[in-house]
């Protein structure tokens, strides 16, 4: 009964990942005008989203090897922390990156001050070096912490035959670092430039323009100021092939991200000395400063903002709070009912599986276009804007959520499932006495990170929603177009707090009730 | 009784088939080299895989449509007896209530059991706490609880030394011989099946042979049981 209980849901669960997916796209196909419909500008902007794609990925893989390298075989005070703030910028809100960032690199930033001083011209962060700068300050950590798995995943024992043979340096970087960089580098690489193609909060509040539009803004702008319905449909559609194919690249070269046991290791790396650890040092310093610097910004400039925050910030934070937690109910319970019954090979287990991560084949703008497609004869956008924004973000977490889950659940099915049957312990007893605590650790881990992106999205809310619906980070990038930024870096702060609070809520829940 | 009538397993290349019966209150052991089928033949009077053909009796009633849950037998296996993530007690309460809402009259009777065994004042401990032989000893004790007159050992004490292995085998002896339970024992030690049980099943060449003296098996063995033994 059970069983069969199990099975249906994850089949009505897939079936509706599978509609709220496939239904937005076929909206916008049929609703797309015809091919000279788009201009020289779409052009540019498929042409730039590939452009800084691959610029981002390529300087944030690049960077990364030297400070992986740097951290994996020194140790200093601090480094766990350093490697933890690491984490952070997958949680942080792309809106309060782009603050901090401005109030380093903009126009009376830090780095211009500097420049002024030493007689130099100005930098401007707003173009399309700001979006890639953008980029790598959200990403680069990304990859230094890919890498530095890797790193550490290069058995000890490597090290100490590599020792004995008298390598220097070079030797262990054609012999050991190398082949694991040819491992390692291309996930990351493609992972990135994924990322990046998708990207609308960034190009929304430092590209624009013919030189720094992506897709994503394209896409949004012919929506929201043009009203052209035609050409979003037909950008959305260009949008769609870059995720497929993008997706289709990254499952060719996607690795298992665990390299077996290696964290725990106890033999240290060989940490050579002379100008090598001058260099290390270095690395080190400069990306702890390219982290810091524009979050403690970001900090300093908002903290004094507190006290006359603009009134909207409060009912934002409201709607924001709201949409994450629908968003995470929905992720979670969706995920976990995939994955339980994929894990436990039910019929159409190989369709439920690909349900489940098909959304990424999508993207927030794609998705919203369509439904605001479908949804505009029954209803205006404003008064959806709230259930449309908590729907596409389910739609966009799930995969990462069920990824983070299936493992687990797989395991959860090879280990006890004969136990369960032999006991006869099925349906909401087994689950609430086997499979939530044998799965609470990913189920709050991946909770925690369902929130913090809903909590930070900007994205299809912006085509949706008007000042009565605004969320959080919309609110403070309308702040930051009217440059009101002490307001904006205040609002942030809000923001980046509660994102940060909620991840840790759902995360340390998930550990407190976990198995031990 | 348990009766196999005509049960064929056939799986890819692999093919077992069992007709026989066993009395009730028998004690037998399954013996045979690795990959003969015998942990598929518990499985399959355990309810876990569906026999290609024939069926599966226990006092004239056919299991096949029963869950194993449900079905009137318990079952240890080789290791995974128990939930890591709960108490002694808990995992011996499953045997009573799977959903663990007990009454006070069995919260006794699960302190009871674990008195029985040797575990007396554990409840609350975690397996990770306990050696192999107290992990055993607690599997062992929820059987108790289930009360089902038949008990399945897919080789449960396989881990433990010779010393500690005597000593469980002689416990569940010792408790299956005072509830009148059928005992059906894998194991690939024939000192195991010499001690513990009266009866002997051979699997070998595809086939689970009929229940024989065990005494006599030995004394006198089949080729089979021969080139097992070396």
């Amino acid at each position: 009964m059970a069983r069969r209980a199990l099975a249906i849901t994850g089949a009505l669960v897939a079936a509706s990942v599978a509609a709220l997916a496939l239904l937005p796209l076929g909206a916008v196909l049929i609703r797309a005008g015809d091919w000279p419909a788009l201009g020289p500008g779409d052009w540019a902007a498929l042409r730039f989203t590939l452009t800084q794609a691959l610029i981002s990925a390529a300087l944030s893989c690049l960077l990364a090897i030297p400070v992986a390298r740097a951290l994996a075989r020194r140790r200093f005070p601090g480094r766990g922390a350093l490697i933890a703030l690491m984490g952070a910028p997958f949680l942080l809100p792309v809106i309060v990156a782009v603050l901090g960032l401005v109030a380093i690199f903009g126009r009376a930033g830090l780095v211009n001050d500097a420049l002024a001083l030493l007689g130099l011209p100005r930098v401007q962060v707003y173009g399309p070096q700001g979006v890639i700068l953008a980029h790598v300050f959200l990403n680069l950590p990304l990859a230094v912490r890919m890498l530095l798995m890797g790193w550490l995943s290069i058995p000890a024992e490597r090290f100490r035959l590599a020792a004995s043979l008298g390598f220097g340096p070079p030797q262990m970087l054609r012999h050991l670092e190398a082949p694991m960089l040819r491992a390692v580098l291309p996930g990351a690489f493609v992972l990135i430039f994924v990322l990046c193609l998708t990207s609308f909060a960034v190009a929304l509040t430092l590209g624009g323009g013919p030189r720094a539009t992506t897709v994503e803004l394209a896409i949004f702008q012919a929506l929201r100021l043009d009203f052209d319905l035609g050409r979003a449909g037909l950008l959305a559609g260009l949008q769609f092939l870059l995720c497929v194919a993008a997706a289709a690249a990254a499952w060719r070269v996607a690795r298992p991200t665990a390299f077996g046991a290696g964290l725990g290791r106890l033999l240290p790396l060989p940490a050579p000395g002379g100008w090598r650890r001058g260099g290390d040092g270095l690395a080190i310093f400069l990306a702890a400063l390219f982290l810091i610097l524009p979050l403690s910004a970001v900090l300093a400039r908002g903290l004094p903002g507190l006290a006359d925050l603009p009134a909207t910030v409060w009912p934002a934070l409201g709607r924001s709070l709201s949409i994450a937690l629908a968003s995470t109910a929905l992720t979670t319970g969706a995920a976990l009912v995939l994955a339980l019954a994929v894990a436990r090979g039910t019929k159409g287990a190989r369709l439920m599986d690909a349900a489940a991560l098909l959304p990424l084949a999508t993207s927030g703008l794609v998705l919203g276009v369509g439904l605001f497609v479908l949804l505009r004869p029954i209803t205006p956008p404003g008064p959806v804007a709230l259930p449309v924004t908590i729907a596409v973000n389910t739609a966009l977490s799930l995969p990462f959520a069920y990824r983070l889950l299936l493992p687990q659940a797989q395991a959860l099915h090879a280990d006890y499932d004969r136990l369960s049957r032999a006991l006869g312990l099925s349906g909401l007893p087994w689950l609430r006495l086997v499979a939530l605590p044998r799965l609470a650790r990913p189920l709050g881990f991946g909770a925690g990170l369902s929130a913090a992106f809903a909590m930070g999205d900007l994205g299809v809310i912006a085509l949706f929603a008007s000042d009565r619906e605004a969320t959080l980070p919309l609110v403070i990038e309308r702040l930051m177009g009217s440059y009101r930024m002490d307001q904006a870096m205040a609002a942030a702060l809000v923001l980046v707090s509660s994102s940060l609070a909620l991840f840790w809520a759902f995360d340390a829940g998930g550990r407190r009730y976990a198995a031990t | 009784m348990l009766q196999l009538d005509r049960v064929t397993i056939t799986q890819d290349d692999f093919h077992l088939s069992a007709d026989w019966t066993l009395p009730t209150g028998a004690q037998a052991a399954i013996i045979g080299p690795s990959g003969a089928g015998k942990s598929t033949l518990l499985s399959v009077i355990a309810g876990f895989l569906p026999p290609t053909g024939g069926r599966v009796l226990w006092q004239g009633q056919d299991l096949g449509p029963i869950p194993p849950g449900d079905r009137p037998l318990s079952i240890l296996f080789q290791d995974q007896n128990l939930f890591p993530h709960l108490s002694l007690s808990q995992n011996l309460g499953l045997g009573l209530r799977p959903d663990l809402r007990l009454s006070r009259a069995e919260a006794k009777r699960v302190e009871e059991a674990l008195a029985r065994v040797g575990l007396a004042g554990m409840g609350a401990r975690k397996p990770a706490q306990l050696s192999g032989g107290q992990m055993g000893r607690a599997a062992l004790a929820r059987a108790l609880l289930r009360a089902r007159p038949l008990l399945l050992l897919d080789e449960p004490f396989a881990a433990l030394g010779p010393a500690l292995k005597a000593e469980m085998l002689a416990l569940v002896s010792e408790v299956t011989r005072e509830a009148g339970t059928t005992v059906l024992m894998v194991t690939h030690d024939p000192q195991d099946a010499l001690r513990f049980a009266g009866l002997t099943i051979l699997v070998a060449d595809g086939r689970a042979e009929a229940p024989a003296p065990t005494a006599a098996l030995f004394a006198n063995p089949p080729p089979a049981l021969r080139a097992y033994l070396g």
